[in-house]
């Protein structure tokens, strides 16, 4: 083989050289851009939110600003790879102005000084917003960090058991289903089986799913076993209470059927496990209500069900044993939530504060709910148009009462992955008690040793 | 001797160099040095170690080689690298070029033809392709065999990515094959049929000794290519849990997923050195050989 020889490499590396001193800053008319950045596409993920910022604030946005020009930076991927995206972004000083982010990663990266509190940002103009006020302190909760403002909450959810009426009249279940206990699920499932569902029970599992795992699984399931991951500034380790989780786990994918072991394992096994449940292969799923309206939603979601109203049915995640759950309580759920913040090397921070407001303005907000309702972070909204949608209305009424949130540390979304692993090693064959172990090791390395882990 | 053929003088010359030798020093050792200091930091990307970074000294290395995972990775490259590039592809190209080399016509085109195609296209959609092949509910060759259900992806993640990356890179070995069988003469290749030689006989005595070179060249560069290798992340993810995580793909899991960048870099490094010892063996043989060479040549008649 012949290399090319050294004159054509020079003339290439002077083409690359010269061609990437193109791009430079835009010529100045005088215009000013600001974009917006969420990880939601049209046509894709959490495609109503894209329709609403395209269509509703970019315009109505612009109209009021002459000289503005709004753009949106689209993001259709896993919640792990948007999250790089946004980090790199934010670490090399750049990036889009007005952010869209999960409310569990508002610590890291205020703690990397990627963002900053948005009264230093946004200037005096960020306190004297009307919107505050119509914010509950639990919802605010998500976008602060030490006591500190860091973004504005677009709105919380909660968690539930979905389950297909069709499957279930098939089995012989009832159509109003109301689990009590752990036990019930188990016996649902094995009714399903019975009467030939492929997938009887899809609780998250493993390192592929992140922390969907986490949130829709392990979570919900420690608080119903009576702990938080959290609590009293000790970590759970190895306890019980996540020995008797990862035995749930056991249960469900440790060769009894219940569960697809292998639909845990899959690179794309969540996005699969959505578009089974509208195939009417899945009989019980955990979700959170991001599922009703956004996935099955009938005309946007990405594995629409047309007749969902009828035959997708919902109910609270019953704890271990009745009274069994943290508080004592016989349902149990975790709420998260996304937030908007301030990029802090915006070149025009106060008009981006401006833009983050506006969105967040009760019109922005009733005109997003349009589109899709979902439980907003303003009361003033959500008490107009929650009644709309039943099971929306069920969330805020039933679900969030019992709510628990997740730990506001920079370390938890490690020790969210080793717990992901933990159920990754019961999906793949380990035992809960060896996998519990496992965790426990892992947990001690990443908080700082067993003085910081509770019993 | 005038060692200064060009007639530049000392001061031009430097000036000529330096330009490349700044553009070197900015893009290849400075990141190679940034990326030594890093590994040697629990730099991360996000979190209170992101804003201020300790240096650790070689907790990174230390951690990194008792990391089971790690030495499963190690493990997994190797048979990634010797599975896919060294049998593979080395093999696979030779024997097609072995096969075409007498050959012209629409034949020889076509089978050239559709292995440049899959050295060319884009590797993502490569990568899409050959998921929508392989998938377990609706893939391509479970409708062949009727096999429906079966995970490959799952079930045999490593040998996937090995067919799948033998597929992807022959074209580069049949045609350095291809243009290295060029060089033995015909001449020989019949008189060692004449003297009844078998076709083991003639690749080992007469067609090896000559192309001996270009197997080594051949060697280095995709045993390196196929050692950083990302691709195969975009069919598999590196799962299993970890069962198709050759080493880039274990590094982007530590470095952004988990955003440990201090770790990353570490890991890196050790990459780089696994990839300079493969380059310094493989240099040395080929050194070897051409000294051999030089000695023969000597030696015989004039040409």
């Amino acid at each position: 083989m012949r290399f090319p020889s050294r004159p054509a490499v020079i003339a290439a590396t002077a083409v690359l050289i010269l061609t990437s001193c193109g791009t430079g800053t835009d010529s100045g008319s005088g215009s000013i851009t600001l974009t917006i950045a969420a990880n939601s596409i049209q046509g894709g993920k959490n495609s109503e939110s894209a329709t609403w910022i395209k269509q509703w604030v970019i315009p109505e946005f612009e109209k009021t600003h002459q000289n503005v020009k709004v753009l949106f930076q689209p993001s259709g991927v896993d919640d792990e790879q948007y999250k790089t995206k946004i980090a790199l972004d934010l670490k090399s000083k750049a990036g889009a102005d007005v952010i869209d982010v999960d409310g569990i990663w508002v610590g890291e990266f205020a703690q990397a000084g990627y963002i900053k509190p948005l009264t230093d940002v946004g200037g005096p103009a960020v306190d004297q917003w009307e919107g505050w006020s119509q914010i509950p302190q639990a919802v605010q909760g998500l976008g602060i960090f030490d006591g500190k403002k860091y973004g504005l909450p677009q709105g919380t959810d909660g968690r539930v058991l979905f389950y297909n009426k069709t499957l279930f009249k098939k089995a012989g279940l009832p159509d109003t289903w109301e689990p009590t206990s752990w036990q019930d699920i188990i016996d649902a499932g094995n009714k399903l089986k019975t009467a030939g569902v492929p997938v009887p029970i899809q609780i998250n599992a493993g390192t592929a799913m992140g922390e969907a795992t986490t949130m829709q699984g392990v979570l919900p399931l420690l608080a119903g076993a009576g702990s938080e991951i959290y609590a009293d500034g000790k970590w759970t380790g190895a306890s019980q209470a996540v020995k008797d989780v990862l035995g749930f786990y056991q249960q469900i994918y440790g060769g009894s059927g219940l569960g697809d072991p292998k639909l845990q394992q899959e690179a794309k096994g969540r996005d699969k496990s959505f578009a089974q449940f509208a195939q009417g292969k899945i009989g019980i799923l955990a979700e959170s209500d991001y599922f009703w309206r956004s996935v099955v939603e009938p005309n946007a979601g990405v594995a629409p069900m047309k007749d969902r109203d009828q035959v997708v049915g919902y109910t609270r995640i019953p704890a271990k044993e009745p009274g069994g759950g943290i508080r004592g309580q016989d349902h149990v759920s975790m709420s998260g939530g996304a937030v908007r913040v301030l990029n802090p090397f915006s070149k025009n921070p106060k008009l981006a504060w401006e833009l983050l407001a506006f969105m967040h303005s009760a019109a922005a907000t009733k005109s997003q709910l349009a589109g899709q309702v979902r439980i907003s972070s303003r009361t003033d909204v959500n008490s107009e148009v929650l009644t709309a949608d039943p099971m929306l209305k069920y969330i805020a009424d039933e679900v969030l009462p019992t709510t628990a949130y997740r730990p506001g540390l920079a370390v938890y979304p490690q020790v969210s992955t080793a717990l992901q692993e933990a159920t990754a090693a019961v999906v793949s064959g380990t035992s809960a008690d060896e996998a519990a172990s496992a965790y426990q090791a892992k947990l001690e390395g990443l908080v700082g040793g067993a003085a910081n882990i509770g019993g | 001797m005038n060692t200064d053929a060009a007639g530049l003088g000392k001061g031009r010359a430097v000036a000529f160099v330096l330009p490349a030798l700044a553009l070197i020093a900015v893009f290849l050792v400075f990141p190679a040095l940034w990326t030594i200091y890093l590994g040697l930091t629990d730099y991360r990307l996000t979190g209170l170690a992101a804003a201020n970074p300790q240096v650790v000294g070689l907790d990174n290395y230390t951690g990194a080689l008792e990391d089971p995972r790690f030495l499963t990775s190690l493990w997994l490259t190797i048979l990634y690298v010797g599975g896919s590039a060294i049998i593979g592809q080395a093999g696979l190209g030779f024997t097609l070029a072995w096969i075409l080399r007498a050959r012209t016509g629409p034949v020889r085109r076509i089978v050239e033809g559709v292995v440049l195609l899959s050295w060319i296209l884009p590797s993502t959609v490569v990568g899409f392709l050959w998921f929508a092949l392989l998938d377990r509910d609706e893939g391509t060759l479970n409708a062949l065999l009727h096999t429906p259900g079966f995970a490959w992806l799952l079930d045999y993640p490593l040998l996937s990515i090995i067919i799948f990356n033998v597929w992807r890179g022959t074209a580069f070995s049949m045609m350095l094959y291809a243009a290295a069988l060029e060089n033995v003469p015909p001449s020989h290749l019949e008189t060692a049929r004449l003297a009844g030689a078998s076709v083991p006989q003639q690749l080992r005595d007469v067609v090896f000794p000559r192309i001996r070179r270009h197997i080594l060249t051949n060697l280095l560069l995709i045993s390196l290519w196929t050692f950083n290798d990302f691709t195969p992340f975009v069919l598999t993810g590196g799962g299993p849990e970890g069962r198709s995580e050759i080493l880039p793909v274990y590094v982007y899991r530590v470095a952004l997923r988990d955003g440990q960048l201090g770790v990353g870099a570490a890991i890196s490094f050790l990459i780089l050195l696994i990839n300079l010892v493969f380059a310094l063996a493989y240099l040395r043989l080929l050194r070897g050989q051409r000294r051999q060479q030089e000695v023969a040549a000597a030696g015989g008649p004039p040409a």
